[in-house]
């Protein structure tokens, strides 16, 4: 029985086999090291002293668990360990685990149920997160799903944002709704929800210009887009995505922090996985604001989205 | 907020006052906290280990002096350390001897590359020099429209070549980069700068690609565009970075941001290679060289007080605070008409919370950068609109304005008496304020009590 990595794939999919191949490849890089340390934490600590849980503790670190989440962690580890619960690594290994696994799924809100349609999905997030291209392989992947999609091109600030989007529109054969450069994203917003709920579409795929969460004015911005939206349909937004960099560091606390508050984030999605970076913030900001990971991003072609799945990002990340 | 390393070290340091020297045993709790700080602020666990073993060299054995605590000893151990390895060779150009200079920017996706192009470009333009930009990244939609348009705004030359449908991949790279060159050359552009495609430094056919862009060109300038919010990884991309190009710099970006930024340390640490600039906003004049003391200060979690008083000389207008700061200090006082003037000024340098969390939260700003968060920015325009809907005659006197008059003003400005009373008290109170300046010492604490003023109602 081959274990999903990610989550909830279809069996009959043709495609399973290769995402999954692909999936293994993506996190074996992220694996390596922390599953690396892990080993040579767990080589030396036949005892489990405290030695090796505070190298356990570094390691999460290096991972950008972050400072307080690993010490959490650890503290965890060491209260087990001292009631001798844990007697070797191969133990402390599935107990971190479950830990890791433990803070990801604590409070995950089940996905909204849409009473009528559409549902309004919302990307938010930071410049250069990959919103524009996690907008389209959301879009196709509702496609393949069998569901109509509508994309809206509500970044009409960055340079090309909205011909980039165009392209993603094109690749999945779903339509987009824009403005031009400049104009008002809740105007664009608004004219969206307008052509989806007519038309009875599925899904609309709002893509926000990414914005620092420090800078008032433009976060103010989003609120407004969330009560434009709110004026169409009653409980849009369904969905808001914070679109995180697999390599942000302890900032990324902070960008869930404030988008939060001005978004109404409702979940994350963890892109460019592909990479080295280990994603650990994540799972930081899983155990400050209980907001679940919903996807994983694992390359640039219109398929490399996938549904997260913690159990799996929690071994997989310390399968050696 | 974070807790900044002062503060903690000043707990971990509570037992030693001026007790002989910095042991071993007194520096244990010290030293931990400056990991954990220089962790939270996404230094690179490797280069943390490090630093702390030469911080740890250092501290140990020195006399504490009588003039500093022991906290402060301590950090300015650390930040010396600190400056020391981000350097002071920043922003320093090698331009070709025989032009065009050529400028690649590396780097992985979304970092900012191609804004980073542009503000160079303007930034060159500035200094004289006729740059041309050109776009080669083939893969990524839209990303050579971005490019011109961004070359639009700032009105700087653009190769924009013709892909021709070609294929995309490295024979089309290729041409558009030997094309722009010589376009460069006829079009008389002393500088080519080349924005590449973002790659993730594991994708070996892209590093292939950009490795062989850079034996076609034979730049001057490899610069590693990094995003200031990267974490730990950030040793892995550059690093790799490095191996395959031997860059000669980077570029910080979103520096406007809160992030603490130790990414800078972590690159500097395993490319060898200078910071040289960073950027600070989204508009194409928002960059400027790397500081590497400003970043310490912000790495540390101690505002970054000589940013704040730079965007002060940029925005403010001399003239008028010289001005205002001369007839708040003489008898005479100062008008409403002047105080508005000065809230204008103020509302130039951004909004009051980021105007607050770039000072410094020990010392004599303790505490405010904590009230930024609940600083009511509105306030600042209600007060605006109150003095709007004074008349002039008002403004410059302000013992005239009655009863009958503050009714009109609040109703003229939407608000309500007792806020135009409020705003009057406050008014009377600084001017008192002012004029007893050199007394000394009261000027922040008042200043401080008008701040809490400010907060939500």
């Amino acid at each position: 029985m081959i274990q999903t990595l990610f989550g909830s794939l279809n069996e009959e999919d043709p495609q399973s086999l290769s995402i999954l191949d692909r999936m293994r490849k993506a996190v074996s890089r992220t694996r390596d090291n922390l599953g690396e340390h892990l080993d040579n934490v767990l080589a030396m600590a036949r005892a489990i002293d405290e030695t090796a849980l505070e190298e356990l503790e570094m390691t999460l670190i290096a991972s950008d668990l972050g400072v307080a989440t690993a010490t959490e962690i650890t503290a965890n580890l060491r209260e087990h360990a001292k009631r001798q619960q844990i007697r070797d690594g191969a133990e402390l290994r599935e107990l971190l685990k479950d830990q890791i696994r433990a803070i990801l799924d604590q409070n995950t809100r089940k996905p909204v149920v849409v009473s009528a349609p559409p549902e309004v999905i919302m990307m938010v997030g930071v410049n250069g997160t990959g919103k524009t291209t996690t907008s389209g392989k959301l879009a196709a992947w509702y496609r393949a799903r069998g569901k109509t999609a509508l994309l809206c091109a509500a970044d009409t600030f960055r340079a090309a944002a909205i011909e980039q989007l165009e392209v993603w529109g094109q690749r999945s054969g779903v339509e987009m709704i824009r403005t031009k450069q400049g104009g008002d994203p809740s105007a664009v917003l608004f004219d969206a929800l307008q052509a989806a709920k007519t038309r009875q579409t599925d899904v609309v795929i709002v893509d926000t210009a990414g914005r620092l969460h420090t800078k008032t004015g433009l976060m103010a911005e989003l609120d407004k887009m969330r009560r434009t939206a709110q004026r169409i349909i009653p409980d849009a937004p369904h969905e808001v995505l914070l679109v995180l960099d697999a390599t942000t560091g302890q900032n990324g606390l902070q960008q869930a922090r404030l988008f939060t508050e001005s978004a109404g984030v409702t979940g994350i999605v963890l892109t460019k996985l592909d990479g080295t970076a280990k994603g650990g913030i994540a799972v930081a900001i899983a155990r400050e604001m209980q907001l679940p990971v919903r996807f994983a991003g694992i390359g640039e072609g219109l398929n490399d989205l996938l549904p997260f799945d913690s159990e799996a990002f929690a071994r997989s990340l310390l399968e050696a | 907020m974070f807790e900044n390393l002062s503060e903690k070290l000043q707990r971990a340091f509570k037992n030693l006052r001026g007790q002989g020297s910095l042991t071993e045993e007194n520096m244990q709790e010290a030293l931990r906290e400056i990991r954990v700080a220089l962790l939270e602020a996404d230094v690179n666990l490797n280069v943390v280990k490090e630093l702390v073993e030469h911080i740890r060299a250092r501290a140990l054995g020195q006399e504490v002096m009588t003039s500093l605590s022991p906290t402060e000893q301590v950090i300015k151990i650390v930040r010396d350390e600190l400056v020391t390895i981000l350097g002071k060779d920043t922003a320093r150009f090698q331009f070709a001897s025989r032009p065009p200079t050529v400028i690649l920017m590396a780097g992985l996706q979304g970092s900012g590359k191609t804004t980073t192009a542009g503000k160079l470009a303007a930034w060159l333009q500035k200094g004289g020099h006729r740059p041309m930009l050109v776009s080669v990244d083939v893969y990524r939609p839209a990303a050579r429209e971005q490019l011109r348009v961004v070359a639009q705004s700032i009105k700087a030359n653009i190769y924009e070549g013709d892909t021709k449908s070609e294929t995309a991949g490295t024979a089309l790279v290729e041409r558009l980069a030997r094309e722009a060159r010589r376009e460069a050359v006829i079009t008389g552009c002393d500088t080519l700068i080349v924005d590449t495609a973002g790659r993730l430094h594991i994708d070996s056919e892209l590093m292939d690609e950009i490795a062989k862009l850079k034996a076609l060109l034979s730049p001057q300038e490899i610069l590693f565009v990094a995003d200031a919010m990267t974490g730990q990884d950030a040793v892995r991309s550059a690093e790799a970075f490095h191996q395959r190009l031997a860059l000669t710099g980077t570029v910080l970006t979103k520096m406007d941001g809160d992030a603490r930024g130790g990414a800078a340390l972590s690159i500097r640490h395993v490319t060898g290679q200078p910071v040289k600039f960073m950027g600070t906003g989204e508009k194409p004049d928002a960059f400027e060289p790397f500081h590497p003391d400003r970043v310490v200060g912000r790495i540390l979690g101690m505002g970054d007080i000589m940013s704040l008083i730079e965007r002060a000389e940029d925005k403010l207008d001399k003239r008028k605070s010289e001005e205002f700061a001369r007839k708040a200090l003489s008898g005479d006082g100062f008008s409403l008409e002047d105080f508005r003037d000065q809230l204008r000024q103020i509302k130039k340098l951004g909004s009051m919370e980021s105007i607050l969390k770039m000072l410094p939260s020990v010392g004599p700003f303790a505490g405010m950068q904590q009230m930024a968060g609940q600083v009511d920015e509105k306030q600042f325009n209600r007060v605006e609109a109150i003095i709007n809907s004074m008349t002039p005659k008002e403004r410059n006197h302000h013992e005239i304005i009655s009863g009958s008059r503050r009714k009109r003003i609040a109703a003229g400005s939407g608000t309500t008496v007792q806020e135009v009373n409020q705003l009057l008290r406050q008014y009377a109170q600084m001017r008192k304020m002012f004029k007893g300046i050199g007394k000394g010492g009261l000027l922040q604490r008042r200043a401080m009590g008008m701040l809490t003023g400010m907060k939500g109602r």
